[in-house]
């Protein structure tokens, strides 16, 4: 433990585990809270609990996914694990260093090996630096790559995510949102990283472009070996691309699993009620659905409810009679049903999976895609006899496995142009 | 309908609901029907050859282009497509608030309730607008004013359209408010807009565009702000009221999860052109558009077991400027041949309530 500045924190500190080698990160009884000062004299008048007390691990090669809604600290566990955010207690372990102990000067050398990709792919781009510039500044702060070295590199990174190398000269105004984010993907790639956070990097997009860099980031994960925290409001894109997941609730981890378990048996009443509320396109399935109402809005985190934080909202609660233990005593993550991987903060969690709440409506088993059978039948057919359609080029990934054409085709997709071209700047090239 | 000496329901709604399909249906059904009687129309609303065009120092942007449909009294209507498709120009065309200059709504008729709404005058339009047309938007802290406190804000279009009194108009204001779910609306009318959490702010605008009985609510981007559990929150009270009152609901987003369960029936937008409509059911079924089926294989769903990859549409949708004789999505179309190229096809029926418009799934084209 380092900080002890901790008004809530009455129960003695907990031995900090050996580190396991499986693991890149580690965290142990993190917590982050923001002073809130106010009045002439800027006195504290309490803190905002960003995070109170978490514990997990991030696992070398996997993809963990955080999700939750706005204000639940998720943001702030993936700051804090890359140390820009300071802990208020508690400790966060890369590699089996403790952040909190490294000099400033370690500190810089260990952040070559972690690297973050934001959510605004308008506001984290200068706008006055062209892109060749925005890539290359984490080479130069690492002395990495200089002279021609630097420009090779820079033009492979921009191949790498699926941009046309002949972009280094443009400004991020001339690209559109999906392009930027591939621009904030080779930025954080250019130091190559093991682990990265990503802070919502398609929340800001089209839902055909999400796709695009969803894809990406899975390419790049196989192909580089990354580890990934992949930090997301939206459920389902969390489950698409993570092999666990955690759910948040008011500062806190209240259920950790795979999402095979966790989205089909979710031992939490809050994993329920936000998986009953993501809308799923298909009107049959919808009909099914068995909606849990959360009444009002998320309590303050400076003033979080005793016992459980989420038993003022809580349907389970509700329905076996207010249970006295929820108001009283904090439930700890604890294994559900015995998959060890699993668990649950939730005294009750063999009550909640008992029922079909929250689950009614998702059945894997009826899944209808959009594309006709018939015509993937056809694609399959035209792809084994043309594999280059127009204007395509060589695949961009052609190690990974599993890749298919046109997914590596993003750079024609994009339009590429006449390198020497003095067009006016667009992100949008006119196709016609 | 509403009246004052009413009880103030507590719009508190149950934890769950569990509904099953035939209830919903039924329910959605006496709803359609009844808000049909007395109709002065066979729809509500009937867009026939909508075009608006934005002109531009670069060209003539056209952004919505010969866009025919129409809602039925009662009626949800999704409209669904990605940002620059044309959604919301569409909606803001019904209501004659596209910026002039540079939008121009340069052909198409609008019939509103049997009323042609492209010939009304400003002063008649106004009395249309907020009265028969009420409006949700997205942002609801942008599109309340800061400044007035949140009663002044819901009566204004009462004192200005009911004309009632202003007893008559508080009690009007509070019994919304709880309608729409907002705890001790009496003490609440006061408030101004930062005082209230986002979902809160949500359902101002809510009571705002109920607050004159409109016959048709335009909901755009309605939850796009909002967390998933207050967007199922105030997805769960727009079909609730719009039911009770009988209200039809031109519902946009670009959310399929959405439009699958909250629309009656679903238009495609791509490009400025509506590319494909349908019954939700039809149109999620068996879409017949190769840009609904990619839209559709996009998502990441919730209810898919894990995969590996998603399958993309790939590049960017176009500029609509100087658009030529083709179908307007055969350049990110993984199937699109000569003909696409050449000529547009037309929105045609294929089956019945169920239309599509693409050369390659008409009959005698070269995907069944």
């Amino acid at each position: 433990m380092t900080a002890t500045a901790n008004p809530a924190a009455g129960a003695q500190p907990k031995p900090v585990r050996p580190h396991d080698p499986a693991n890149l990160v580690e965290v142990d009884d993190l917590k982050v809270y923001f002073e809130i000062r106010s009045g002439v004299f800027k006195t504290a008048q309490g803190s905002v609990r960003a995070i109170d007390g978490v514990t997990v691990d991030v696992r070398r090669g996997e993809t963990l996914g955080l999700v939750g809604e706005s204000g639940c600290g998720k943001s702030t566990i993936g700051r804090a694990m890359i140390k820009l955010r300071d802990a208020t207690a508690g400790t966060v372990r890369f590699d089996g260093t403790d952040l909190e102990s490294v000099k400033p000067d370690e500190l810089r050398r260990m952040r070559r090996r972690m690297q973050i990709i934001f959510q605004d792919p308008y506001g984290s781009l200068d706008p006055r630096m062209a892109v060749g510039a925005i890539i290359g500044e984490p080479l130069d702060t690492h002395h990495l790559a200089e002279g021609q070295a630097k420009q090779e590199r820079i033009a492979e990174l921009l191949e790498l995510v699926g941009l046309d190398p002949n972009y280094v000269r443009r400004y991020p105004h001339e690209f559109s949102g999906g392009q930027r984010q591939r621009i904030g993907v080779a930025r954080a790639l250019a130091v190559e990283p093991e682990f990265i956070v990503c802070d919502e990097p398609i929340s800001a997009l089209d839902v055909s472009i999400q796709a695009q860099v969803l894809n990406l980031l899975t390419d790049l994960r196989a192909r580089l070996g990354l580890t990934y925290l992949f930090v997301a409001h939206d459920l389902s894109v969390v489950k698409h691309i993570s092999d666990r997941v955690a759910v948040m609730y008011l500062g806190k981890i209240v259920e950790i699993g795979p999402p095979e378990v966790l989205y089909s048996a979710p031992g939490h009443p809050y994993s329920r009620a936000l998986l009953s509320a993501v809308p799923v396109p298909d009107p049959a399935a919808e009909r099914k659905r068995k909606r849990v109402i959360l009444k009002g809005d998320v309590p303050s985190p400076v003033n979080p409810p005793s016992g459980c934080r989420f038993h003022t909202r809580c349907w389970l609660y509700e329905r076996m009679g207010e249970p006295e233990d929820c108001r009283t005593i904090n439930p700890e993550l604890k294994v559900v049903a015995d998959v060890a991987d699993h668990q649950a903060a939730c005294h009750h969690s063999d009550e909640a999976l008992k029922t079909d709440v929250g689950i009614a409506h998702i059945d894997p088993t009826q899944v209808r895609r959009g594309t006709p059978a018939s015509a993937l039948a056809m694609l399959a057919e035209t792809n084994a006899t043309t594999p280059h359609h127009e204007g395509f080029q060589a695949p961009a990934f052609p190690d990974v496995p599993g890749a298919t054409p046109e997914s590596t085709s993003a750079s024609d997709a994009f339009g590429v142009r006449d390198p020497g071209s003095t067009s006016t700047p667009t992100d949008r090239i006119d196709p016609w | 309908m509403v009246s004052a000496n009413e009880e103030v329901p507590t719009g508190e709604s149950p934890t769950i609901v569990e509904l099953s399909s035939d209830e919903v249906l039924r329910e959605r059904n006496a709803a359609v029907l009844e808000a049909g009687a007395g109709r002065k129309a066979d729809h509500l609303l009937e867009v026939r050859g909508l075009s608006t065009h934005f002109f531009t120092p670069d060209g003539v942007v056209q952004a919505v282009d010969d866009v025919d449909f129409e809602v039925g009294y009662g009626e949800t209507l999704g409209l669904v497509g990605e940002s620059g498709c044309g959604k919301s120009v569409t909606a803001l065309s019904i209501a004659r608030l596209v910026a002039d200059p540079p939008g121009k709504i340069v052909s198409g008729s609008i019939q509103f309730d049997g009323i042609d709404v492209l010939k009304l005058s400003d002063v008649d339009m106004r009395k249309l607008r907020g009265k028969e047309i009420g409006f949700i938007f997205q942002d609801p802290l942008t599109s309340l004013n800061p400044t007035l406190t949140i009663g002044y804000q819901i009566g204004e279009s009462i004192r200005e359209h009911l004309g009632l009194s202003a007893k008559a108009a508080r009690d009007r204001i509070i019994e919304l408010l709880a309608k729409v779910g907002i705890p001790r609306p009496a003490d609440r009318l006061n408030d101004y807009p930062h005082q209230f959490s986002g979902g809160m702010r949500q359902r101002v605008m809510i009571a705002i565009a109920l607050s004159c009985d409109p016959k048709l609510i335009l909901a755009d981007e309605p939850t796009t702000a909002l967390d998933v559990t207050i967007q199922a929150q105030i997805l769960e009270l727009i079909q609730r009221l719009s039911s009770e009152f009988q209200t039809a609901v031109l519902l946009i987003t670009h959310d399929l999860g959405i439009a699958a369960g909250m629309c009656d029936r679903v238009n495609v937008m791509y490009a400025g052109r509506i590319v494909e409509t349908g019954t939700v059911d039809t149109l999620f079924e068996d879409p017949r558009m190769p840009y609904a089926w990619g839209l559709l294989d996009s998502l990441p769903r919730i209810d898919d077991v894990r995969g590996d990859r998603l399958r993309t549409i790939e590049g960017l949708p176009p500029l609509l400027i100087n658009v030529p004789d083709a179908c307007r999505f055969n350049p990110r179309c993984s199937y699109a041949r000569d003909r696409c190229r050449e000529s547009e096809p037309q929105l045609t029926e294929r089956e019945p309530g169920h239309s599509a418009r693409c050369w390659a799934t008409e009959p005698g084209g070269w995907i069944e």
